[in-house]
């Protein structure tokens, strides 16, 4: 779940939101005619992997815990974004639809990243279901299956092309797939592939260096703006030794409130909601970057799961210098539990 | 004591209320001239910058079609997707209306530098860029644009004139060319990874940003240009200022005496006198500023065609109010007025406390001072054909023109002191001889009007022999290219047979305009090629040659390069320029090629269809002694729009128009140059009437009645400029001879022959002559007005 | 002693050298005397004052004046010693051209900083001249342009004043009448007077009496 980011990124566009679609959500469409997510939701695979460009916004978003031959820890992130001036899709460069694509490569020293843009209908960007494939200019995520994929992107110091095979099933978050996101009733339809084994190259500006280690990719897609008092976001994937995986995000309000959700997934893929409350996130430490404090190390507990942990980032200044910056990188878990992960925050002014 | 003592030099000005207009309005019309200048040259480079940031040019690289005016929207697409980091633009003209748009149509999205140039287009949010088809345009043409377009337009002045952006997909879709676009800017960081352009795209060459800077150079021969004329503008205002300054200090030398006298120190006494100057120059620099803005706004369109027809420049044609210039403005009003107060505040700084308590009739010593001008005014002479053999470039060549007229000015009174003591000696009658003597003893206190009014003239000689030669030599030349009869335009492959066939029984001959931009002699150039034939054996003229050039020529033997690349290129006849590898051809003449900023090769159809197979010509030259009839003919036969039809009297007329134009700018800047330096004259003579009159007293007292001497004040002052007038002709052509032949071929790369006007000469001369009378008109009639009483007094205080 | 000096010095430039105009003039003045100074024309009167007003330089000996060496004062020093302490008229063009005759009669005591408008007015009615204050200079006769410079010179309150034939222009009669009312002004202001003069009777009416010849002071 990246809604800040996307949104951040439509404002980019500047894209008018309408004050007033949060009130109808499950009604099927908002006052622009974009459809909106309903609970109950029925995917159809592939076809779901693919986009919809009725939703305002769409991701493909993955980001892998990797190792070098010496040990090195690093992180890898590979995000596709979709956003839509309009719902549907048109030939050439009449269409609506805006893609947008970030890539980074994080080591315990340094950071990099890179961004594209594109329209839909020109075929410089897009998503096809089957054979899938995701792709931006020459960034891509494709494979036979959605099990079996071949990862690649370029920035001007860096490069990577990664294989994943899938070991686990889909997972559904929230209710079957429906998440909702404050109190108010926004929602998306949100799973992720948390299972993905991940071997490939990185070239970095010291040279080649072979990884393996694990990915998780991320689908989402809504078409409702957070509530307008949530000004930022924390979002954390985390895999522990045990083979449990958790997800959760904590949505940051104005009044200094917060709305908390996650996921715990067991090591068989199978899932139990975290509602509002059933977990919290505290802040540790702070790191400057970019001209601005951003929290690097967290306190996460989940008393229901005896989870009690400090999640640290593995290199503090994983800053996204993109068009609309934000922070994303590989942290490190010790505590109850032992493990790795990673962190995405969004909204540090 | 500070107040005390600038009241008393204040209270000088008050009652001299004459000698403070000529300061001010001599230091605020020199201004005016300069600054008029520098505003055209502000907003002409502030055009090419806003066009600049738009095209992406300058900035990026570029990728270009290696032949034909498009790439196709797929190559981009295998581009990018093979990690080249490319935006699409697609440019075209629309006729809008009685106006013809460029329309840039660009993809925000992949465009280097982000959403720069939509932020180009005001602040207008990239989703209504995309999304509702909008054009953004210069307001000169939004007008046009949307009563042409059924879509919305917005006005921005921040574009280039005659611009508007929009979508990529918009301009495809108005400019009627799907899936086409005409260049890729590149980003500056491209991605690891990417495969070689030779590989995926070998039809693209790409542009480095330099490369597309050769128009900034032409452009920048063009306001040097202007400049210089502002400068030399600038200084007939300086002599002006420098004759108002030196005569106000001459008779506020008893009051400097004085105030000396009572106490005040020296230090203080010319920190006061300069900050005194210094509040006139910013006064005078203010109203000049504000007069020179006028100027610029009312000269500006010439400009702005001038450029465009000369180089494809656009230059808007309305003027915008820059700091920068203004600012500019009162600062050469200060520099100027401090470089022309220097030598009187010096005189200052050395007088000892009790000289210069006399008032001293006449300001300058002659004689010995004569002697060191004469000095200087040789060895700045002599310097001009030294600055041209040391060094060479359009700089070198404008400091040899100031070196020349500098010198020359300073030449002026030594010269014509001894062509009055000449005129003494041949006078007969004392009266005569009266009259010679006392013109040699005003002429020290009219050199520096006199000095003006050289320069003015000799400027005005030189400038319309230029403007004439380059007019004449420029119809010769259009007579010469212009050969055809008709010109036509053609858009499909259909029209070409069609008019092929009507050709071939209707026209003498069909002559097709090949041309491609490429690379030759290592610079951007043309490629010609001509079906030789009669119409250039016998029109065509070189400015050198070797053999049977048209023979060679035409079986491919050969080449022909215009001025502008032999210069260059330094490619005469009998040098060998390679074409293509391995394809080398030796030079058999040279043409001019007037109005070219580029050069241009030129070889038989034969060899061009050779090198350059996939090109076509679109655009033909029918021969035919019947032009209105093959007109009607093409229309009503194959079927050719009117507007595709050009004839050559349009086009001759055309291309006048634009030659015609490029110096309207500086003829009126020549007639502004002579009306100040007039302006000059009259004030140097209404300002030493008043000195005038003791030394004319004794005379009346004598028996010279005053209208006598009104008249003989008349005729002294047209003897001084019909002589001045006669040492301008010389220095006029002098100075034509080095634009024609130095500062031309630095500029624009050909040289033009020099033709001379005597008619026009003759004309202006008269013209001085009529400015110095009737500058000299009213201070001799208040001479002859002078009442007797004011006559006497220079009696009774004498005593 | 208010002026005194000692072995003063100076020649000018001739077509045959230089000539000495004075050889060693000594000279001492109170404060509040009065001394004439007569001279055949040419013999140096003129330069003596010039020199004492530091208006040029000796090439030898010294001048004090009220207690400053004006042989060892530079430009600005001198210029100052002028403002504050010295008065002087000239034999002719004395005046501000540009400025009116109230303007010229304020104008060296408002460069020294103590310019009273009272005294101007009184100095203007008793020499004259308050029938003339608005004209300029040049529309003046002689006298009257030599009255308006005793009036700036003691407006300003100088404690020397160093007159150069005042009124060489003049006539006899106005000639004396003007003397006698510069001889009470700068009485009364208590001021020492320095006047170069042609006159026997004006000499004779200073309290002292000094004749310059061949250079020298007897
Ligand atoms: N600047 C000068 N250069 C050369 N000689 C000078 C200069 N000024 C004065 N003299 C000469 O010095 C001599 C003294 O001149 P000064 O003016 O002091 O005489 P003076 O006694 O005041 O005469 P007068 O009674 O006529 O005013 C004269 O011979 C004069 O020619
Ligand atoms: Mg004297």
């Amino acid at each position: 779940m990246r809604h800040e980011t996307l949104l951040a990124l439509t404002a980019l566009l500047a894209a008018p939101l309408p004050a007033g679609a949060q009130g109808f959500a499950g009604m099927g469409t908002d006052a622009e005619g974009f459809a909106t997510p309903a609970p109950d939701p029925r995917f159809e695979f592939p076809a779901d992997h693919g986009a919809h460009p009725d939703y305002r916004i769409e991701w493909w978003y993955l980001t892998a815990n990797l190792e070098g031959p010496e040990g090195t820890a690093y992180g890898l992130q590979w995000t596709l974004f979709r956003s839509a001036l309009a719902p549907g899709e048109a030939e050439g460069w009449e269409s609506p639809q805006i893609w947008f694509a970030h890539a980074a490569v994080t080591t315990p020293e340094a950071h990099h990243a890179a961004e594209r843009f594109a329209r839909g209908g020109t075929g410089q960007a897009g998503v096809r279901p089957d054979p899938f494939a995701a792709w931006i200019d020459d960034w891509r995520m494709a494979g036979e299956s959605f099990d079996d994929l071949t990862l690649r992107a370029t920035g001007p110091e860096f490069a990577y092309e990664v294989e994943l095979t899938a070991e686990g099933p889909l997972v559904f978050h929230g209710d079957g797939g429906y998440s909702v996101k404050s109190e108010a009733g926004q929602a998306s339809y949100y799973y992720s592939q948390p299972f993905y084994r991940a071997a490939g190259t990185l070239t970095l500006p010291g040279g080649e260096v072979a990884v393996t280690g694990s990915a998780w990719l991320d689908r989402e897609w809504s078409s409702q703006p957070l509530a307008a008092d949530q000004t930022g976001w924390d979002w954390f994937s985390l895999t522990f030794e045990s083979g449990a995986k958790l997800m959760a995000f904590q949505l940051r309000q104005t009044d200094g409130g917060t709305f908390a959700s996650g996921t715990w997934i067991a090591p068989d893929g199978t899932t139990e909601a975290l509602g509002d409350g059933a977990l919290t996130a505290t802040p540790l430490e702070e790191t400057q970057v970019a001209g601005r404090m951003v929290p690097t190390r967290w306190r996460l507990e989940v008393p229901a799961r005896d989870v009690a942990v400090t999640v640290a980032a593995l290199n503090p200044r994983s800053w996204m210098d993109t068009s609309v910056p934000y922070w994303e990188g590989p942290v490190r878990v010790a505590g109850s539990h032992a493990g790795r992960g990673y962190l995405e925050m969004t909204g540090y002014e | 004591m500070t107040r005390a003592a600038l009241s008393a030099l204040w209270s000088f000005w008050r009652r001299n209320p004459l000698q403070l207009f000529t300061l001010v309005a001599g230091l605020a019309l020199a201004t005016a001239l300069w600054s008029g200048v520098q505003a055209l040259n502000a907003e002409a480079r502030s055009s090419y910058d806003a066009a600049a940031a738009v095209l992406g040019e300058g900035r990026y690289d570029q990728l270009v079609p290696r032949s034909g005016e498009t790439i196709p929207q797929e190559t981009w697409l295998t581009l990018r997707r093979a990690g080249w980091q490319a935006g699409p633009v697609l440019e075209g003209r629309l006729r809008a209306g009685e106006t013809s748009v460029r329309i840039v149509g660009l993809d925000p999205l992949t465009m280097p530098g982000g959403a720069g140039p939509v932020t180009q287009a005001g602040d207008a949010p990239l989703a209504t860029f995309l999304r509702e088809g909008t054009l953004f345009a210069h307001p000169e043409v939004a007008g046009a644009l949307t009563a042409a377009l059924p879509r919305p337009v917005v006005a921005d002045p921040g574009l280039a004139p005659g611009t508007a952006i929009t979508d990529i997909g918009v301009a495809q879709e108005i400019l009627n060319r799907p899936g086409a676009l005409s260049r890729l800017v590149l980003a500056e960081t491209q991605p690891l990874g990417r495969p070689p352009l030779a590989e995926i795209a070998p039809e693209l060459v790409r542009q480095t940003s330099r490369q597309s800077a050769d128009i900034g150079q032409l452009t920048d021969s063009f306001h040097l240009n202007l400049t210089a004329f502002g400068l030399l503008s600038f200084a007939v205002g300086l002599f002006i200022v420098h004759g108002a300054i030196g005569l106000a200090f001459e008779q506020r030398r008893p009051m400097v005496r004085t105030l000396r006298t009572l106490g005040l120190p020296l230090g203080r006494l010319i920190a006061l006198m300069a900050a005194e100057l210094a509040a006139i120059a910013l006064v005078a620099g203010g109203i000049g500023v504000a007069l020179g803005y006028a100027l610029a706004a009312s000269l500006l369109p010439n400009v702005a065609a001038t450029l465009e027809g000369l180089y494809g420049a656009q230059v808007s044609g309305a003027l915008s109010l820059r700091p920068a210039w203004w600012l500019s403005g009162l600062g050469i009003a200060l520099l100027g007025t401090a470089l022309a107060a220097s030598g009187a505040f010096w005189r200052i700084a050395r007088m000892p406390v009790l000289a210069g308590g006399g008032r001293r009739a006449v300001a300058l010593p002659a004689g010995r001072r004569h002697g060191r001008q004469a000095a200087l005014a040789v060895a700045l002479m002599a310097a001009t054909p030294l600055v041209l053999w040391v060094a060479d470039g359009l700089v070198a060549g404008f400091v040899a023109l100031g070196a020349l007229l500098l010198g020359a000015a300073l030449a002026l009174p030594p010269l014509l002191d001894r062509a009055l003591a000449l005129g003494a000696r041949w006078a007969r009658g004392v009266r005569a001889e009266w009259f010679w003597a006392d013109t040699r003893q005003q002429l020290p206190g009219l050199s520096l009007a006199l000095m003006a009014l050289l320069l003015a003239m000799a400027a005005n000689v030189g400038v319309s022999t230029m403007v004439s030669s380059f007019r004449l030599t420029f119809t010769g030349f259009l007579d010469q290219r212009l050969t055809a009869e008709l010109y036509v335009e053609t858009e499909s492959a259909a029209e070409r047979a069609a008019l092929r066939t009507l050709a071939a029984r209707e026209a003498r001959a069909l002559l097709p305009v090949l041309t491609v931009e490429t690379r030759l002699a290592g610079r951007r150039a043309q490629l010609r090629g001509l079906r030789v034939g009669p119409t250039y054996s016998e029109n065509w003229t070189f400015l050198a040659r070797e053999g049977a050039v048209w023979d060679r020529v035409a079986a491919g033997e050969a080449v022909i390069v215009n001025e502008q690349l032999a210069r260059r290129a330094d490619l005469w006849p009998g040098a060998t320029l390679e074409l293509a590898p391995g394809r080398s051809l030796p030079v058999a003449g040279v043409a001019g090629d007037y109005g070219n900023p580029l050069g241009q090769v030129i070889v038989g159809e034969a060899l061009f269809r050779d090198l350059f197979p996939e090109e076509t010509a679109t655009r033909f030259g029918l021969r035919t002694e019947t032009p209105q009839a093959l007109r009607t003919a093409l229309v009503e036969e194959a079927g050719l729009d009117p507007g595709q039809i050009t004839d050559q009297s349009a086009l001759k007329a055309f291309s006048l128009e634009v030659f015609d134009r490029t110096f309207t700018v500086t003829a009126a800047l020549n007639v502004l140059t002579l009306a100040v330096a007039g302006f000059a004259m009259l004030m140097s003579l209404l300002t030493l009437a008043g000195m005038r009159v003791p030394q004319l007293a004794p005379a009346w007292a004598l028996g010279v009645t005053r209208r006598t001497l009104g008249r003989l004040e008349l005729l002294r002052a047209g003897v001084l400029a019909g002589l001045t007038a006669a040492a301008a002709a010389p220095l006029g052509l002098a100075l034509a001879w080095m634009l024609l032949a130095v500062v031309n071929v630095e500029a624009f790369g050909w040289r033009l022959p020099m033709f001379l006007f005597p008619l026009d000469y003759a004309r202006l001369g008269l013209l001085a002559l009529a400015a110095a009378l009737a500058a000299a008109a009213w201070p001799a009639l208040r001479l002859a007005r002078t009442p007797p009483s004011a006559l006497l007094k220079v009696f009774a205080n004498e005593a | 002693m208010l002026l005194e000096v000692d072995g003063l010095t100076k020649s000018y430039a001739g077509p045959e050298g230089p000539v000495e105009v004075l050889r060693g003039v000594d000279l001492a003045l109170d404060a509040g005397r009065t001394l004439a100074l007569t001279g055949d024309s040419g013999s140096g009167k003129s330069t003596l004052l010039h020199l004492i007003a530091g208006l040029d330089t000796a090439e030898a000996g010294r001048i004090r004046l009220d207690g400053a060496e004006v042989t060892a004062l530079d430009d600005a020093g001198c210029a100052a010693l002028r403002r504050g302490r010295v008065g002087i008229v000239f034999q002719q063009f004395n005046l501000i051209p540009s400025l009116d005759v109230a303007a010229n009669i304020a104008f060296q005591a408002r460069l020294a900083g103590r310019h009273e408008p009272e005294r101007d007015a009184r100095l203007a009615g008793a020499l004259g001249l308050t029938p003339h204050l608005a004209k300029y200079p040049e529309q003046l006769s002689g006298g009257q342009q030599q009255r308006v410079a005793i009036a700036r010179t003691l407006a300003a309150r100088p404690k020397l004043v160093l007159a150069d034939e005042p009124t060489g222009n003049l006539d006899e009669t106005t000639s004396g009448a003007v003397l006698e009312e510069m001889l009470a002004l700068v009485a009364e202001t208590g001021a020492a007077l320095l006047m170069v003069t042609h006159s026997e009777a004006l000499a004779a009416r200073m309290e002292r009496r000094l004749h310059l010849s061949r250079g020298r002071l007897a």
